[in-house]
């Protein structure tokens, strides 16, 4: 309030900036020009300059405190826990009595060493490709194909984010009971289209468990993808498509020459995005299968789970948690990277 | 009791929420006031445990009421569900607020006691004596008894007498009896025989009659005995006599199936008999379970709830707590759950008259009075060797390895740190 007594302080951080070099010499050189009465002046106005700015840059923190405070204290301070607790070995009895002794990169050297984490590493690898080719295909195909105008295409495009709208326990549990090997409704089908006589064992196998669970995260993530790819499409300039039209491009390379380029950079978030997201799945998994039959489909962020909240080995769930992060993180740097590459270019 | 019948979608949500909590416990931001009133008198205590199920959690509440009355005390009854408790726990043991009175299941009280969140029953005059070997040593933490059930359960056989008759099988006494009896009771859209083979402690508890029967231990896994029991769930899935879906199923689902007439036999204990009860076209039996050789006697292990009384700030409620858990273990109210419950008095004494009393029950005494913990002889190791475990039954009903195989990595698994 009191700021705005008070000559009017500049907006742009770097004018203030300048004008706070400028102020030294001006207000070192006023006595020098003689009289009392402006020196008094100009003491005057160097205080008020002063203040000015003062209440200025309060201003200026206040503003970004709220925000800073927030990512420190729900993005800084679990993730620093998360790497500090990785370091210690915590228990049952650490809940009691608050005890967690420091053990080094013990934690680490187990999750890493035991037999489960690489067959963990390759369901999360085998998972993560699955599921985004699939997502990704089937979505580009379904923004290429709602691009077109028809009736009812707005009603089914909206239907199409219904996957999105369900809680996920919701669509799981109705996945599982649609998946059951000998109640099923899928089975059923195929028995009496003659597909199959004895039914596919979808939760019960355990290389059919892991197809399962991508086929129902291929379905969640459909409507994301559709939707992020359709809002590129509607910025490509319609006018670029009836060029081509003219120059004689058939659907096929009107694709590859116009759409293909102009929708990369939606591209490459939604693949991003997509990886980041389907990484740490958990909860299709856990409803679904809940890493079984036999481990089969035990990924990363389930084994972090279980090692945490089910064996209460909270250290060593926290290492399993970092190696999650590492990756993503490697993610979002080659997605940097690609971007910056695609800006210089 | 291990697993209440609730859906899925539940039991997950509950998971999710526990989970929520102990992230919050975990990083050291509980929040609460604690166990309050040190000063004058005690007129209220709580109480946690995981009855959430009617009728069940209202006939705890009229025993809680009761016993709080004879103490001078009303008792605040809260229940979590069964897969929430333990998460709860340590939530409430981190942040100091734990209740009066604590109901743990019985495998997990010696983890519990490790921590020091429990106190010794001896302090308070609570007289132990009586109370059948089983439940007792699942009670006991390093010499001291901190928790007593009053009543007790395990696992039986049940099976359909309308479907067994009517495919001329008796009830199956042995191992081939049951192999034989489940592939005669196989037909289309029906199974002969259920179990619970899931990846949790539910499954290693079900699979425990039939290693122990065998000779088989919990200390040393990879044995002949071990391995013929394992070898006994491969051949029942293998014939078609079980759903590979076992896999999946957790005990509230093998109870499904059975109720909907999709298996004519199925592993599960007594707690399932109101339930059961309330189909008047289902008529069942129930059976000891199946044993490898004829004349030998089943060991089942030991099910049911121990209570506690947990560390708090005030010595005047805890004395309260103690004085209801003295009551809740009195031979009436332990005769009187039983009966509620389909369960076994575990004062052997009280057992006794319960048979003669109950005729339909002798069968579950006998069987109770045999029974083992599952604590007995790992304590606190326990859940590490019940791991190992269940990860053997889905390695090898999943064909990824055979019984020895699997049976050897879950040693691995029981014997590492």
């Amino acid at each position: 309030m009191r700021s705005r007594s008070r000559p009017v302080p500049d907006l742009s951080p770097t004018l203030r900036m300048s004008t706070g070099q400028d102020d030294g010499p001006v207000a070192a050189g006023a006595p020098a020009t003689g009289a009392a009465e402006e020196v008094k002046d100009a003491h005057g106005r160097d205080r008020a300059v002063a203040r000015a700015r003062f209440w200025e840059q309060l201003t200026q923190w206040m503003f970004i405190v709220p925000a800073a405070a927030y990512l420190l204290l729900f993005f800084g301070y679990p993730i620093v826990k998360n790497i500090v607790m990785s370091f210690q070995q915590y228990t049952t009895t650490t809940f009691y009595t608050g005890a967690a002794p420091f053990v080094g990169l013990q934690n680490y050297a187990k999750i890493l060493s035991s037999d489960l984490f690489s067959k963990a590493l390759l369901t999360t690898v085998l998972f993560t490709a699955g599921s985004i080719l699939g997502q990704f295909v089937l979505g580009l195909a379904f923004a290429l194909f709602f691009q077109r105008r028809f009736p009812l295409g707005r009603v089914l495009r909206s239907l199409l984010l219904l996957p999105w709208l369900l809680p996920l326990v919701v669509s799981g549990t109705t996945w599982r009971w649609m998946l059951d090997p000998d109640t099923g409704v899928v089975n059923d089908a195929l028995r009496h289209l003659h597909l199959s006589s004895s039914g596919i064992p979808w939760l019960t196998g355990t290389s059919q468990a892991l197809v399962s669970v991508i086929l129902i995260n291929i379905w969640v993530g459909i409507p994301f993808n559709t939707a992020i790819l359709y809002g590129g499409l509607q910025d490509i300039p319609t006018h670029l498509y009836e060029a081509a039209k003219l120059d004689g491009a058939g659907p096929v390379t009107s694709f590859r020459h116009v759409t293909w380029p102009l929708l990369r950079p939606v591209v490459s978030v939604a693949l991003v995005l997509g990886v980041v997201y389907t990484v740490k799945v958990l909860d299709i998994i856990l409803v679904v299968t809940g890493g079984g039959p036999a481990n089969a489909t035990e990924t990363i962020a389930t084994q972090s789970y279980e090692l945490s909240f089910q064996q209460f080995e909270f250290g060593r769930g926290a290492a399993m948690s970092n190696v999650l992060i590492v990756i993503s993180l490697a993610f979002a740097l080659v997605y940097l990277r690609a971007n910056r590459r695609a800006q210089n270019a | 009791m291990i697993s209440p019948a609730r859906p899925p979608a539940r039991r997950i949500a509950a998971l999710l929420t526990g989970t929520l909590a102990l992230i919050l416990a975990a990083t050291g931001c509980g929040a609460g006031t604690g166990g309050g009133s040190a000063n004058g008198k005690v007129v209220s205590i709580t109480a946690l445990d995981y009855y959430t199920d009617e009728p069940e959690h209202s006939q705890w509440g009229e025993v809680l009421t009761a016993c709080g009355k004879s103490a001078g005390v009303t008792v605040e009854q809260t229940s979590v569900p069964g897969a929430s408790l333990i998460p709860k726990v340590l939530q409430q043991a981190s942040s100091r607020t734990l209740p009066d009175l604590l109901m743990l299941d019985n495998p997990d009280m010696q983890q519990i006691a490790q921590t020091g969140a429990l106190t010794p029953l001896d302090q308070y005059g609570i007289d132990s004596s009586g109370f059948a070997k089983g439940i007792l040593s699942a009670g006991t933490y390093k010499g001291k008894v901190y928790g007593l059930a009053p009543d007790v359960s395990t696992v039986t056989l049940f099976y359909n007498k309308d479907m067994l008759s009517k495919a001329g099988v008796s009830v199956p006494r042995t191992w081939d009896e049951l192999k034989a009896a489940a592939a005669k009771l196989t037909r289309p859209g029906r199974y002969g025989m259920a179990v619970d083979a899931n990846a949790t402690f539910e499954g290693s508890w079900q699979f425990l009659p039939f290693l122990w029967s065998n000779g088989g231990d919990e200390k040393q896994l990879d044995t002949p005995q071990a391995a013929q029991a394992l070898q006994l769930w491969v051949d029942l899935v293998k014939s078609g006599s079980m759903s590979k879906s076992v896999l999946n199923w957790t005990q509230a689902d093998v109870h499904d199936q059975f109720v909907a007439g999709r298996t004519a036999m199925m592993v599960n204990g007594p707690w399932r008999i109101p339930a059961l009860d309330k189909d008047k076209n289902l008529h069942w039996g129930v059976a000891p379970i199946p044993v490898p050789r004829t004349g030998q006697t089943p060991i089942t292990p030991l099910g049911g709830e121990v209570w506690t009384v947990p560390q708090t700030a005030s010595k005047a409620r805890q004395e309260k707590a103690a004085h209801v858990l003295a009551c809740l273990n009195d031979s009436s109210n332990m005769l009187a759950l039983a009966k509620q419950h389909f369960t076994v008095p575990s004062r052997s004494a009280v057992a006794a008259q319960y048979a003669e009393q109950v005729p339909s029950m002798a069968a579950f005494v006998k069987n109770v009075a045999a029974a083992r913990s599952r604590t007995s002889e790992l304590g606190v190791k326990w859940p590490k060797a019940a791991t190992g475990m269940y990860t053997a039954i889905q390695s090898a009903l999943t064909g990824e390895q055979t019984p020895e195989e699997a049976l050897r990595h879950a040693q691995q698994i029981a014997t590492s740190t």
